[in-house]
């Protein structure tokens, strides 16, 4: 099958600066699908703990022939691993397409400011917008908590960097960062009756995409997006539900109890206990989820995180049907 | 204290209204405060909000109040400090990711919201991130000094363009809590210790090169 994406390897130093088409707010390739219709997907690369850019490069082969951008995790979980700005500009320079993770856990204003002019310069086309796990659930609990800016903060400064050209101090930028915002939104979690005035927030501060937490409960995240369509807030953003194949029932229990914001409901950890091969079952799950997701109105695309089983997610894009279903549209629009 | 912010939060309602008389009064007293001096009146006012609000909301003083567009619960409560919450941490039952004993700030805001006149309309607005410069300080003074010049004609802003940005940037929150996102000439007394010097030394340098620069545009 041909790939969702073809590297174009881009050396900032050398080739001439990327250009926003007509009406697009960044050069990003996810932007020019999402605008397209077509189904996007984007997926979770799992960082190195390395120093070896070569480790990043690997880390990226099973994904970047099957979604539309890598998205770099900045220490999730507040983990500390390579930064999403280095994973973002090796694999911006191989012409892959990213989505730059950018927490509010670790780092201020100024360093924030900065760095997204970074990696603007380096090709860097979309930007995540995230609040960030507490660090206490990370590895070195004992770090400060930074939370200078929260999520829509953080959001409606990159906003006024892109659109107004200015940093937040007032001092004019000569070339100001042509990217895509995207925010994080977690449909499943309490208090449900306000998440999707939380993501009409997020849009207001100056979301262009939405990536959600893993949907397990597809009951709860249609109610979620009846809500969203209501609001009519699938027609300003892009939403890419988030989902992901689990490995075992064992998995499933600690993901809920330990990692901050995941809703696993009971008859799924179920299925998954009963499953002969379940880390089959899982992938069969992820996939069924997908078809489910996909039926929903106003979903723009799915975003996979596939923690350590990254192995999967060629299949799983594939025998969702996504793939196939891209090709026809690539074939139609005749390129 | 965790019992009595949440015994304010559930009754929202009546604070909305204390408040809004609050701020009538405080604004109507701004030529008595002027009269007065604002710096003289900075640290006695701090110490007695301080005192007020900390009994009531458990107030951590950061001078830049947004209760009325947080359904009364005090977002500097939430571990993570947010502004614009809840976060998507939230554990079942709606208590908070880092705190699971305390139940969510922000959970308990929206909550707070639903039962105020104006809590829902002024909830879903995009609060800008805190200055920290000002923490310490009176956020009532603050309010008395932006709505007094604003009433006046026009306002004298301190002319720093930082504080223009972020008023442009959150418009909507300045109208609604004009000490969030502030633009009248801060008293000395309000800027916390370690930030005076820098500033003004910053301002006075940084303005002829500024104004430098866009010439040259």
């Amino acid at each position: 099958m041909a790939p969702l994406q073809t590297p174009e390897p881009f050396d900032p130093l050398i080739d001439p600066p990327l250009v926003p088409p007509e009406g697009h707010k960044s050069a990003s390739k996810l932007e020019r699908v999402l605008r397209k219709g077509w189904f996007a997907v984007t997926a979770e690369l799992n960082p190195p703990d390395s120093a070896d850019p070569r480790d990043v490069l690997k880390a990226a082969v099973p994904l970047q022939d099957v979604c539309d951008a890598v998205n770099a995790t900045d220490a999730s979980g507040a983990n500390c691993h390579m930064s999403s700005m280095g994973i973002c500009s090796l694999l911006s320079h191989a012409g892959i397409g990213v989505v730059l993770q950018i927490s509010c856990r670790d780092r201020n204003r100024i360093a924030i400011q900065g760095d997204v002019l970074g990696a603007a310069a380096m090709g860097v086309g979309n930007i995540l917008c995230l609040t960030g796990d507490g660090v206490g659930v990370g590895d070195q609990p004992g770090a400060k908590p930074v939370f200078d800016f929260d999520c829509m903060s953080l959001l409606r400064t990159l906003k006024t960097m892109r659109d107004d050209g200015t940093f937040l101090s007032g001092r004019k930028l000569t070339t100001p960062p042509r990217m895509f915002l995207g925010a994080a939104a977690n449909p499943c979690i309490p208090p449900l009756d306000f998440r999707a005035d939380r993501l009409e927030k997020k849009i207001r501060a100056g979301a262009d995409f939405i990536q959600t937490n893993y949907i397990y409960d597809v009951e709860i995240f249609r109610r979620y997006m009846q809500r969203v369509r209501d609001m009519g807030l699938h027609e300003k953003a892009f939403i890419l539900a988030g989902v992901g194949p689990v490995a075992s029932a064992k998995t499933a229990r600690w993901m809920r109890s330990n990692v901050p914001g995941i809703h696993i409901p009971d008859a799924v950890i179920e299925r998954l206990e009963k499953a002969e091969k379940p880390g089959e079952e899982g992938k069969k799950l992820c996939i069924e989820l997908i078809q489910q997701i996909r039926e929903i109105e106003g979903v723009a695309g799915v975003h996979v995180m596939a923690y350590r089983r990254e192995h999967l997610v060629g299949e799983i894009i594939e025998e969702s049907g996504i793939l196939s279903e891209r090709m026809a549209a690539r074939d139609r629009a005749g390129n | 204290m965790y019992s009595i912010r949440r015994f304010a939060v559930r009754h929202s309602r009546f604070f909305e209204g204390f408040y809004r008389a609050f701020e009538r009064m405080i604004i109507a007293c701004d030529p008595l405060f002027s009269a007065i001096g604002y710096q003289r009146l900075e640290r006695p006012f701090a110490f007695f909000e301080r005192g007020v609000k900390g009994v009531l909301f458990d107030c951590k003083m950061c001078g830049q109040c947004v209760l009325s567009s947080s359904g009364m619960s005090c977002p500097m409560n939430c571990p993570k400090n947010l502004r614009n919450g809840p976060c998507g941490g939230v554990r079942p039952g709606g208590f908070c990711e880092v705190k699971p004993w305390m139940r969510c700030v922000w959970v308990e805001g929206w909550e707070g919201a639903t039962r105020m006149r104006d809590g829902l309309e002024r909830i879903r607005v995009v609060q800008p991130p805190v200055d920290r410069s000002l923490e310490g300080s009176s956020s009532w003074l603050r309010v008395a000094r932006e709505k007094a010049a604003e009433a006046r004609a026009g306002l004298r802003d301190s002319g720093d363009p930082g504080k223009l940005v972020i008023a442009r940037a959150f418009r909507r929150a300045r109208s609604f809590e004009p000490s969030s996102a502030p633009l009248a000439i801060e008293p000395a007394a309000a800027l916390a210790d370690q930030a005076v010097g820098e500033r003004t030394s910053v301002y006075s340098a940084q303005t002829p090169a500024e104004t430098g620069h866009k010439e040259k545009k």
